[in-house]
C-alpha cells in the first residue's frame, strides 16, 4: 500500500498515458494524500499532458521524414 | 559577434519538425505541409551563397518558408480563377461555400484561440528543442505520434522500464521549461 516517491512518479507518468491500471490509480491517490513533492509533480505533470494533447501540436512521421531525407540528400549530391 | 555558419547536412534533424510545425498551423494539411517544407530546404540548399550569416540557419529557413507558404496561398486562389477568397475545407460536401457563410459560428474556435495554438506549438518545439535528443525522440514518439510503448522498445531496442526513465526525464524538463515560457 506505501509506495515510494520514485514510484508514485513513474505511475503518474504511466497514467498519462492510461496505461496505469485502476489498482496503481488507487495507491498513487493515497500517496498524494500525504505527499506534497509528488501533488506538485503530478499537477504538473497533467498541465503538460493537457497542452500536448493541443490538436495544434504536430510531428512530422517518421516515414514522412525518411522520404524527406532521401529527396533532400538527392538534392545535395546534385549541388556539389 | 560570431558569425552563424550553414550546413545543409543538418538541416533535416535540426529544422523539419520546427519547420513542419510552422506550416501545418498556416495550411492545414499534413500532405502540402511537408511539400512545403521540402521545396523550403531545396530552395534553402539552391541559395546558400546568399546566406550572410546575419540571422541563425533556421530564422533564414523560416523566412524561405514564409515566401513558399505565401507562394501556396497564390496558387491555389489562382487555379480556381475567381476574385473571391476561397479557402480549401477538409470535407467534399462543403466544397464551394463562401467564406463568409462559415465565419459566424460562436461554437467555433475564435481567432485568439488559433493564434494561442500556433504560438503553443511554437514554444513546446523551442523546449523539445533543448531536451537531449533521444530523451526528445522518445518523448515525440510516445507523446504526439502515440506509438504503444512496446512499439517504441522495439524500434529503439531499450526495455519497458528504460524507456520510462527517459519518458520521466523528458517530461520533468519539458515541464519546468513550459513553466519558464508558457505560463
Amino acid at each position: 500500500m506505501k509506495l515510494k516517491c520514485r514510484e508514485a512518479n513513474h505511475i503518474c507518468d504511466k497514467a498519462q498515458y492510461k496505461e496505469a491500471n485502476l489498482w496503481e490509480k488507487i495507491v498513487l491517490n493515497i500517496h498524494l494524500i500525504y505527499c506534497r513533492a509528488c501533488r506538485k509533480y503530478s499537477s504538473k505533470n497533467g498541465k503538460l499532458t493537457k497542452l500536448m494533447k493541443n490538436p495544434k501540436v504536430e510531428t512530422m512521421e517518421a516515414s514522412a521524414k525518411e522520404q524527406l531525407n532521401a529527396a533532400f540528400q538527392k538534392e545535395l549530391a546534385n549541388h556539389k | 559577434m560570431p558569425k552563424h555558419i550553414i550546413d545543409p547536412n543538418q538541416w533535416i534533424k535540426l529544422y523539419s519538425d520546427y519547420l513542419f510545425n510552422y506550416t501545418i498551423t498556416r495550411v492545414n494539411d499534413r500532405e502540402i505541409a511537408q511539400d512545403l517544407v521540402q521545396d523550403t530546404f531545396v530552395a534553402g540548399l539552391k541559395s546558400m551563397k546568399n546566406f550572410k550569416g546575419e540571422a541563425s540557419e533556421r530564422t533564414w529557413l523560416i523566412s524561405i518558408l514564409k515566401r513558399k507558404i505565401i507562394d501556396h496561398y497564390r496558387k491555389i486562389n489562382s487555379n480556381k480563377g475567381k476574385a473571391e477568397v476561397r479557402m480549401s475545407y477538409s470535407s467534399d460536401e462543403n466544397e464551394g461555400d463562401w467564406l463568409e457563410e462559415r465565419v459566424a459560428d460562436p461554437f467555433d474556435k475564435t481567432a485568439e484561440d488559433t493564434i494561442e495554438n500556433t504560438e503553443l506549438g511554437m514554444a513546446i518545439d523551442d523546449c523539445l528543442d533543448k531536451l537531449p535528443e533521444k530523451q526528445a525522440k522518445v518523448f515525440k514518439m510516445k507523446t504526439l505520434l502515440n506509438y504503444e510503448t512496446e512499439a517504441i522498445c522495439n524500434e529503439l531496442e531499450i526495455t519497458a522500464s528504460n524507456l520510462w526513465v527517459i519518458i520521466h526525464r523528458a517530461r520533468t524538463a519539458m515541464a519546468a521549461c513550459m513553466e519558464k515560457n508558457w505560463f
